[in-house]
């Protein structure tokens, strides 16, 4: 539905997007994975014919989108990274206006709207100013208005970025219940556990380019191993210690407030440094996570700005 | 990386020099975001005063000079006739910038207000502050407006010190007392405009300002005797050329003003205070 | 269901119906849309603010035609012996179908460019930049031309209305309104701080007090009237002067010619500033 070759958006001097390709096919939640500035918006609003590219290839339901862009525009739903809610009107009206902006005739939009406002549980807000809604409900606001035209791609920019974690779950689960419906998703996102729960198949985008692509066991089981080991000994002493542990595992990572180190077997590497007279202020024993898939193709952790 | 610069010492005399200049704090946080607007300000200093003389100072006025003679209205060309009104609207309407942005910016759009209450300023020396700040404003528009008036000769040297200070004590009390009257506003859409519209155009246009007071039928001339405009134009008039007005008049227009001033200003320190402490 | 397989929504239908006209990719057909939005949206606005729109014209006919009118005498103009509250009545009219269309047009605009990212939302639907610019102009019209038609029935009330032909005013009036929505929307949109948005205050004023409002554009000395002339509100003052009067000349087709460029002008600068904020 959606296919990228040499992708590329430059603004000057500054390349935001290098030359990337990717596909997206029906009915696929596709992850577009990386810390901020990674060019995931940009590709983004690349794909959804709001940003011209500046060269490469780029088709979206085999329409070009800097000919066609309203065409494209018609079968998409978007949810930008900033919710962009019509303050001056209502939850009902928000639905309704967009809707309109679509050509959608009221009798569709009607039984639309009122499905909408179940699916994002606005049932009892529908004639609520937006100011007054929490950041959660203004949210599921965005993607229901992403749906009002009943579109073939759903384009999600860090869907629950900013929100707490309660929102985060009941916003994960109206995704998933998308996708089970056979939604193709577009889901930008630098949150690993967002990225695991909602993505088929995903790219890590890092400054611009995509540095691994694959789904996301296939992509810890390639790049991390089975489990990781935190240790803190204190941000002073933390890059001392490092080079005496790194040999206990296959592979270790320093950072400035803990070292990893990655192991097929966690708890025993931890006995491990205690057997070596090294006592850690704090330890931790995980599976390994896109987290630290990225870590390791870019030698940096996924909030660093 | 660690934190290494310490605040001064806490001691009685800093924490009470902080509650005793909170106002001139605030003064100069609203001074330096005037600054900003300096080339606005400028120009609106200058371009508002020339554009009123020669549009209707002149315009018009050679329309009412070739009606009723040169010295048509109180004996003296409509320019003259037309400079103290026009010198005190100014500083009035100035003003409206400096006291009712700040205002609801402070406590809708940005709440700086409860930023600066959290600190050792009261309520109080936040309204005080903004009015200082706009004083500044007034002064300036005045002695500008002042200027153009003396090279457009609608006015003469000698009401430099009478002219000028009326200006600005009506702008001050006007400030005041939208100060008191913003400083409750809680939903801002369409405040200004609203405020504008029903308040200060009429007052501009009713207030003997183009035209004396007497010409307008008596049902309305009450709009002049609440307005602080005419009252401030009357002694405007009465200074630059000689207006007759009797001395109780004068009385009764200054105390207005000052009144006008103090009221406000107290209401509004106490309207600061109280919003910002519930 | 909330998606099904294979969409065949009524949007991708009108898209792709339209997707082989010339300029689909800026134009969706639907400016209309943006219309109902405002529309929708009026209510939630503060009416009393909108309300008083009407009020101010009405102020300046009093203040200026009825005091100052008794100090200024009649007025010889158009040919007649005017008073001079019938001689700024219609001026009056034309300034306040400008500043109608520029209340919305300018500071409305600015808001739902930069902080209510209205623009965004509309432009990621499939309208295109020519839809929200035409929409969003064509309801600042609308609101210029309610405030002229307003100030016309009190107008008549007061007995200035001269002839039928006045009727033509309101017309006229939406053709000004229209183009200084546009001009006023296309400014705007290059606008990047309130503070330079600010410099609006600094043409509206003196064309308000210089276009023959007030007083003929006669008794400028004669090298300047040309450039009064040719001022946006002087070409509308002196539109709707003549036809107030029932004066059909050849000025008439130019003062109709001039509004009809700035429109164009004015809604094609916008359409590409939209494209260039929103869809680059």
């Amino acid at each position: 539905m959606i296919s990228a070759n040499g992708l590329t958006k430059r603004y000057g001097d500054f390349t935001a997007v290098d030359g990337i390709d990717f596909e997206v096919a029906r009915g696929e939640s596709f992850g577009i994975l990386g810390p901020n500035g990674a060019g995931k918006s940009t590709t983004m609003r690349m794909i959804a014919a709001t940003l011209l590219r500046t060269s490469g290839d780029l088709t979206i339901l085999g329409k070009d989108p800097s000919r066609e862009g309203p065409a494209i525009r018609a079968h998409l739903g978007v949810v930008p990274q900033q919710d962009n809610n019509d303050a001056e009107l209502t939850v009902r009206e928000n639905l309704y206006v967009y809707g309109r902006y679509f050509g959608l005739p009221r009798s569709y939009l009607k039984p639309r709207i009122e499905e909408l406002l179940a699916f994002a549980q606005l049932e009892d807000k529908r004639d609520t100013k937006i100011d007054a809604l929490s950041g959660g409900m203004k949210r599921r606001l965005t993607i229901a208005r992403g749906l009002i035209n009943d579109p073939e791609i759903l384009m999600l920019d860090e869907p629950t970025t900013g929100l707490d974690p309660q929102a985060r779950h009941i916003l994960w689960d109206r995704l998933f219940r998308l996708k089970e419906d056979g939604a193709t998703l577009v889901v930008t996102t630098h949150h690993m556990d967002e990225a695991e729960q909602l993505c088929d198949r995903l790219v890590v985008m890092d400054r611009g380019h995509v540095v691994a692509e694959g789904t996301p066991a296939s992509l810890i089981r390639e790049y991390a191993s089975k489990e990781v080991v935190e240790v803190r000994f204190g941000s002073d002493r933390n890059a001392e210690i490092a080079p005496l542990i790194a040999d206990i595992g296959e592979r270790a990572e320093i950072l400035p407030d803990r070292i990893l180190i990655y192991t097929e077997a966690g708890e025993e590497s931890l006995q491990a440094i205690v057997a070596r007279g090294f006592s850690p202020v704090t330890s931790l024993v995980r599976r390994s996570s896109l987290e630290d898939v990225f870590l390791r193709l870019t030698g940096r952790t996924l909030e660093d700005e | 990386m660690s934190l290494v610069t310490r605040a001064p010492a806490h001691s009685p005399e800093v924490d009470s020099r902080a509650a005793r200049r909170g106002a001139l704090y605030v003064a100069e946080y609203r001074l330096r975001s005037m600054w900003k607007w300096r080339r606005s300000i400028i120009t609106d200093g200058l371009g508002n005063p020339i554009l009123y003389l020669t549009s209707i100072g002149l315009g018009v006025g050679s329309l009412v000079n070739a009606n009723l003679g040169p010295t048509g209205i109180d004996g003296v060309p409509y320019l003259v006739f037309l400079a103290p009104a026009l010198i005190t609207a100014a500083a009035m309407q100035g003003v409206m910038n400096e006291i009712m942005f700040p205002t609801l910016a402070g406590f809708l759009w940005d709440k700086g207000f409860f930023a600066m209450r959290a600190t050792p300023i009261s309520g109080g020396q936040i309204a005080d502050g903004l009015l200082l700040a706009a004083s500044a404003r007034i002064v300036f528009t005045s002695v500008v407006y002042w200027l153009v008036l003396l090279a457009f000769g609608a006015v003469g040297w000698s009401s430099a010190l009478t002219l000028i200070p009326v200006a600005i004590l009506a702008g001050i009390s006007w400030g005041a007392a939208m100060l008191a009257a913003t400083a409750n506003v809680k939903d801002d859409s369409g405040f200004i405009s609203l405020v504008m519209r029903i308040v200060i155009m009429p007052m501009f246009l009713f207030s003997g300002t183009f035209y004396p007071l007497s010409t307008l039928p008596i049902a309305v001339q009450w709009i002049g005797w609440i307005s602080p405009l005419w009252h401030a134009t009357e002694l405007g008039r009465w200074l630059s050329y000689g207006m007759a007005m009797p001395p109780w008049q004068v009385a009764i227009s200054l105390a207005y003003l000052i009144a006008l001033g103090v009221l406000g200003l107290i209401l509004a320190r106490r309207r600061f205070e109280r919003r910002l402490t519930s | 269901m909330i998606t099904q397989l294979i969409a065949t929504s009524a949007a991708v239908e009108i898209a792709e119906r339209r997707g082989t006209y010339p300029g689909a990719g800026v134009y969706a057909g639907r400016p209309h849309a943006v219309m109902q939005r405002a529309f929708i949206a009026l209510k939630t606005s503060n009416m009393l603010a909108f309300l008083t729109g009407f009020v101010e014209p009405v102020l300046f006919l009093l203040a200026f035609g009825y005091g100052l009118g008794g100090l200024v005498g009649g007025i010889d103009a158009q040919g007649q012996d005017l008073s001079y509250a019938a001689f700024i009545a219609p001026a009056l009219l034309a300034s306040s179908a400008m500043n109608g269309a520029i209340f919305d047009s300018t500071y409305n605009v600015y808001f739902k460019m930069h902080y209510g990212r209205i623009y965004q939302g509309m432009l990621s639907t499939s309208l295109g930049p020519l839809d929200v610019a035409l929409g969003e102009i064509g309801w600042a019209m609308l609101r210029g031309a309610t405030y002229a038609v307003g100030f016309m029935s009190v107008t008549a009330v007061f007995g200035l209305v001269p002839t039928w032909w006045a009727l033509l005013t309101i017309p006229a009036a939406v053709l000004i309104a229209f183009a200084f929505s546009a001009i006023g929307m296309a400014f705007t949109s290059y606008m990047t701080s309130f503070q330079q948005l600010n410099w609006l205050n600094f043409w509206l004023l003196p064309m308000f007090l210089f276009s023959g409002t007030f007083f003929p554009i006669s008794s400028y000395p004669g090298w300047l009237q040309p450039v009064i002339e040719v001022t946006p509100l002087a070409q509308a003052v002196e539109m709707v002067r003549s036809i107030w009067f029932g004066q059909f000349d050849l000025g008439l087709a130019v003062n109709i010619l001039y509004f009809v460029a700035i429109s164009v002008v004015g809604a094609s600068l916008t359409t590409r500033r939209l494209t260039a904020l929103f869809l680059r």
